[in-house]
This record gives structure tokens, sequence and C-alpha cells, in this order.
């Protein structure tokens, strides 16, 4: 566990929703809404690094994007450091945003592939009003060093890198502002497994190094488990679990934690005898079931699981879990 | 001539004295840009046993589709070449033979299944119209029986209401039944063999537990042996009776599940074991121990092992010469000019 958690928060969210609608027909109308994410509470401790899990739907990425105002809430609140972003002008967003940066799962998508390195690293620099034109270099060949990478790169374009180097450039971008929160989306999920190991290594070491604060989201339990201080469930849209991480993997508490977990396929030869199989596809988070949202595929439900919406419920130190029937 | 063929046969692993499918030495060439060409497969040999579960595993790069398609006779055809080795089916050669007769291969002896099920089902035919013409055309059944039969599939394969699904488009499945439906189909026709190409790569987790449940379950049932290809040790562990690892195109160590998982020889195999977060917690908060580098682009492989630029235990044998597959137990290969002097550090299983 890294030691330098504080119990202050720098991020708080509360009954965070985000909607889409869905236009079609002639007149573009909205024919049905996706609740992406469905009224979620939750704080980050400074220099806490908390996993967001969830499969296709719960809207982990969502939150992620919703949460640095690259979607806008539809409702709720995210207060970060004591200031409330849901309220902030675009120029005010804007100054924030040199406080948390965001890494994405594709490497390939998320660099611009005319720029050279040198530029990639040095625009947000120049957007920031960071240095001079003179010093911006050399910041930038530090920031490649600190990724793993040489000043060699500063001159050559993203189609010169592979998979895992172009995501230590993101990595770098994202650093280059000298952010205190970062949200990681999936950026280890489209490399091959030796490369992940580097990237999660890397992170590792640089939230350690830097005392960065991160919500790192990812649909491997694997991963998350790894560096992760806490861990957040998500299933279409609503967090159903939440605690730190030893606690969660040692005794997760939500049937659909518990699935999750039994789902992942271990190193260890043999075909699986004791696993949890869920029945049924992950509901259209257009039309996800009444009351509990995961009733449709749980092996507890019952008729009552319809009509209430569970809350978060202690289970045990700063562990919660919104199920009716094991909390 | 390759080591594995000097190989006594029959001991590369029990279920293999009556081999389905013997692949030997096989070569995939693919034709880049500037008139060069790159052999992606580079000289791969493996049986596979009837009822067996065989995983080639690989990271991007390993060749392990490569040789799948090579099986299969889906190379692209303007690119891609099998340029040497054999691959019998049951005694047949299937190198070089014609498009009609490897098409009949596909449906009767060789199933297929994809990462992508769009791949293998066709958006403007019901997927009941699909399986039964299939049926037609290699069983000769009836249109009726036909369909019956497809109705039968697609209930083996966990679909409910199958009578009904028969007359879906894909489109109208969910992603969860396309995947069972695409399995039907290709098993609709009791192939010996099942080449399954990661088939459950873009699934969720909870939805891949289910797909790896139903392909044993049908294994089971039916008997087809089945080549697994994967990037993901965690599914080959489970599923595996036997696995070959690849590396730059060649097979690089190959054994039973237990072999490879339990006592790997390559520090390949080993590094790739210890780039997988393991969720006992034991390793909570230390660092993964991962392997250095990146897999070399095969226009620029280095001289001897093709994995001694990334290798803990590489020295100058291991740039000097290219090492051969060695047998380091009872149907265990490994190509390692080393493995007789290292041992592997691996972090617990359990």
């Amino acid at each position: 566990m890294r030691d330098t958690i504080s119990p202050e928060p720098l991020l708080q969210v509360r009954n965070l929703r985000k909607s889409f609608g869905i236009r079609g027909g002639l007149l573009g109308r909205v024919l049905a809404e996706v609740k992406a994410v469905n009224d979620i509470s939750f704080e980050i401790g400074r220099g806490e690094v908390v996993g967001l899990v969830g499969e296709s739907g719960s809207g982990k990425t969502t939150a992620g994007r919703t949460l640095l105002r690259l979607e806008e809430p539809t409702s709720g609140e995210i207060r970060f450091d004591g200031t409330d972003l849901t309220t902030l002008s675009a120029d005010g967003m804007r100054r924030m945003r040199r406080r948390m940066q965001i890494i994405f799962q594709d490497p390939f998508a998320s660099l611009n592939p005319r720029e050279k390195v040198r530029e990639i690293l040095t625009h947000p620099l120049r957007l920031h009003g960071i240095g001079t034109a003179s010093d911006r270099p050399d910041r930038a060949a530090e920031l490649l060093e600190k990724v793993g990478l040489g000043r060699d790169s500063l001159d050559r374009f993203p189609h010169e890198f592979s998979g895992g180097q172009r995501q230590r450039i993101g990595i770098a971008r994202a650093l280059a502002v000298e952010p205190d929160f970062i949200v990681a989306d999936e950026p280890v999920s489209a490399l091959d497994v030796s490369i992940q190991a580097q990237v999660i290594n890397l992170l590792d070491d640089l939230c350690d190094d830097l005392g960065l604060t991160m919500l790192f989201i990812a649909h491997d339990l694997g991963v998350v488990e790894h560096f992760c201080d806490r861990v957040i469930v998500m299933y279409l849209g609503r967090i159903v679990e939440t605690g730190r991480s030893e606690d969660l993997y040692a005794r997760p508490n939500h049937p659909y934690t518990q699935a999750l977990l039994s789902a992942v396929p271990k190193p260890k030869p043999g075909r699986r005898r004791d696993r949890i199989l869920l029945k049924g596809d992950i509901p259209s988070p257009i039309d996800p079931p009444s009351g509990c949202v995961f009733r449709s595929r749980c092996p507890m439900a019952s008729a009552e699981c319809a009509e209430i919406v569970p809350p978060l419920a202690r289970v045990g130190a700063g562990h919660f879990s919104a199920c009716i029937k094991t909390t | 001539m390759t080591m594995m063929q000097e190989l006594p046969q029959g001991e590369t692993a029990p279920a293999s004295r009556h081999p389905l499918l013997v692949v030997r030495d096989l070569q995939t060439s693919f034709r880049t840009g500037g008139g060069g060409s790159v052999r992606a497969v580079d000289g791969v040999s493996f049986d596979l046993g009837p009822g067996e579960t065989l995983a080639i595993v690989g990271e991007s790069g390993s060749g392990k589709s490569v040789t799948s398609l090579s099986l299969m006779g889906l190379l692209p055809r303007e690119s891609g070449r099998v340029t040497g080795g054999s691959m019998r089916l049951e005694g047949r050669e299937l190198r070089d033979l014609p498009e009609a007769a490897m098409r009949d291969i596909r449906g009767q002896q060789i199933g297929m299944i994809f990462q992508e099920p769009m791949t293998s089902l066709n958006p403007v035919h019901t997927v009941g119209k699909q399986i039964s013409e299939m049926v037609i055309r290699h069983r000769g059944l009836s249109k009726r029986a036909a369909m019956d039969r497809a109705v039968e599939m697609l209930d083996l394969v966990g679909i409910p209401e199958p009578r009904r699904r028969a007359r879906n488009y894909p489109h109208q499945l969910s992603g969860g039944m396309r995947q069972r439906a695409m399995i039907a189909m290709a098993l609709s026709c009791e192939p010996r063999i099942l080449i399954a190409d990661e088939p459950t790569t873009a699934l969720d987790v909870t939805i891949q537990a289910q797909m790896l449940e139903l392909m044993q379950d049908l294994q089971d049932r039916m008997g087809m042996a089945i080549v697994f290809i994967t990037h993901d040790l965690g599914v080959v562990a489970e599923v595996a009776d036997r696995v070959v690892v690849m590396y730059a195109g060649q097979v690089v160590e190959s054994g039973t599940v237990h072999q490879i998982f339990e006592a790997p020889r390559m520090p390949y195999t080993g590094g790739l074991m210890n780039s997988i977060p393991r969720l006992d917690g034991a390793h909570r908060g230390q660092r993964l121990k991962a392997i250095r580098g990146t897999v070399p682009p095969l226009t620029e492989l280095p001289a001897g092992c093709r994995f001694n630029p990334r290798c803990d235990h590489a020295t100058d044998i291991c740039r000097a010469a290219p090492p051969v597959l060695e047998e380091a137990g009872p149907g265990h290969l490994v190509r390692c000019a080393r493995w007789r002097d290292i041992t592997l550090d691996l972090m617990g299983t359990e």
C-alpha cells in the first residue's frame, strides 16, 4: 500500500448523472434515453489510486470523462479540491484542466499522427503558459526520460513507435502540465501482455514518485488489484460495490462482484468447476431492469429486488455494497 | 530440416499417436511493400490428437493467427502464401489443395470461429437459413431436415427459443447470442476439428466465462478437437491439454498444459507468466516482473535467438546462433540454448 494516502479528499462526486438522448426519425427527436451514469457518489483521497471496474455498458468510461467535464454532467456535483467543477465557466474549467489530465486507451488514436513528439509534448505547455519557447523542448525531453524514452524520440512521429511506446508518450503528455489528478481510461487494454506489465509498472512508479491521485478505469480486475488502493465496481450505470482492494478481493460482497471475480481466468491449469456463471447477456443501458440493475442475471434475485434500488450499505470498514440480499 | 522432424513421432504427446492433424515445418510468407517478403510463420510443427485441445499462444506478431489462417486456407491471396512444410488432416495433405476442396474441408471437417461473429455470419440471411444451407451443402439433408438441424444446434449452444431465433437476422441477436450462433454454425456438420481464433477476446469477462464453459461442454458431447488461438494465458490454462508458445514466427516452447504452466523452460514463457497480474493478493504493491523491450518486427529480427535482446539470461551463445527446439522432458520442447543452465524465477501461481 502507498503510505501517502491522506484522508482529505481531492475529488468528491455527489449524485452524478449523465444521460444521453438517442435521436432518430426525420425530426431527430429524442427516442430514448441512456442513463450511462445513474446517481453515483464517491470520493478520492489525495494521493490515492482508485480502480473503477466494469464491463460494457457499466458507464465507467462515461463517468471518467464526465469527471473532467469532457462530457457535461446531467446533474450532480463534482468537487475538485473544494471547487465545484459543474459551475465553472469554460475559462475556469480550462485553467482547472492543468490540474486534471486523462490518458486514453488507444495510443494509436489519441496522438496526432502529423505532429512530432516534440510538438505533442510542448503543445500543452504552451497552452497553459508553462515555461518559455526555448526551455520547453528540454522539459519535453525530461518528460520522455520519466516515461522511459530517450531524447532522440523528440523528432520522431507517433507511427515510428510501438504501441507500448506510444502509450508512454500519451502518459508523458498527460504529465507535461504537472497535474494532481489523472483519469487513466483503460490505458493498457490495447497492449500485449508483456507490454501491459511495463506500462503498469511505469504508472505505479509515477504515482509513487509524483504523488499523483488517479482514477484507473479498467475491465480487468487483475490489473486493478495489483496497484489500486481502492476499487469501485460499476454495473449498468450504478456503483454496486466499493472498498479497499484487500477487502473487496478477499471478501467480495455483491453477487455481481463475486461473479466478476470468479469469471477471470486464472493461469493455473485445469477446468474451472467452481465458477459462478451468470445467465444471459448484460442488458442494454437503454432499458435497464427496474430496482436492482443486476437482478436479471443475479443468482440470488427475488421479487423484491425489482421493487427497490438497493442503497450502498456498509459491510466493513470503508467497504460498501448495494444488495438487499447480502448486506 | 528442423529439430522437430528428427524427434521420434509420438513423443510430442500421448494423444498424438494417432493424430488428426499433423503440421510439420510450416512456413508462411507475406509480401511486404518494398517487393520483399517476411516469413510470418517459420518452421512451425505440432500434432493435434482426436478430442484434444491445443492452445497456440503468443503476442502480436508471434504468427499464431497466420498459422491458423494457413491451416484453414484463408490467407489473403494477394499477399500471403504457404511456402514450405506440410499440413496433413487424417493423412491428407492440405497444402496447395484447390479452393473448392478446401471449402468442403472447412465446412465438414474443420469448423471455425473467430473473434468477431460477423466474420462468419452473413447479415442478409437469417441464422437458421445460414446454418441449414451449410448442412444441405455438406450433409445433403433435405431443406426441412436441415432447418431442424439448425434449430437443434441453436438449442445445443444455449440460445433460448431456438425455433423463433432461427428466423432472426444476425443484427436482431445480442452480442452473446451472435457468438453462440457462430459456434452453432461451425459445429453444425460435426467437424472433427474446431479452430477458434481469439474467440473470446472481444467479450466481457462474464460472457467469456459462459463461452469457455459452452465450448468445453460441447467438446465433451461432440468430441471434436480444438485448436485455440489466444494471447490470454489465463484462458489457455483453463481450456488446453497441450500448449504451443510462439514468438516472432517460431514455436519457442510446447508441452502439456502442466509442463508449460508449472515448469516452463523458455525464459519468454516464464516472462509471460510473470507479466499477468494475479488476483490472489500475494503480490499486491509489488512491481510486476515485466519483460523489457518490445517484440521485434519480422524485418528486423536479431541474430541468434529471436528473444535474446529481451532476455535476462542471454549470453554470447544466444547471440551467436539460432537455438533449435530441444526436448526438455517427455513431449516438452524448448527453444533455448541455455535451458539446462538456467532457473526461471516464477512468481507463484497460488
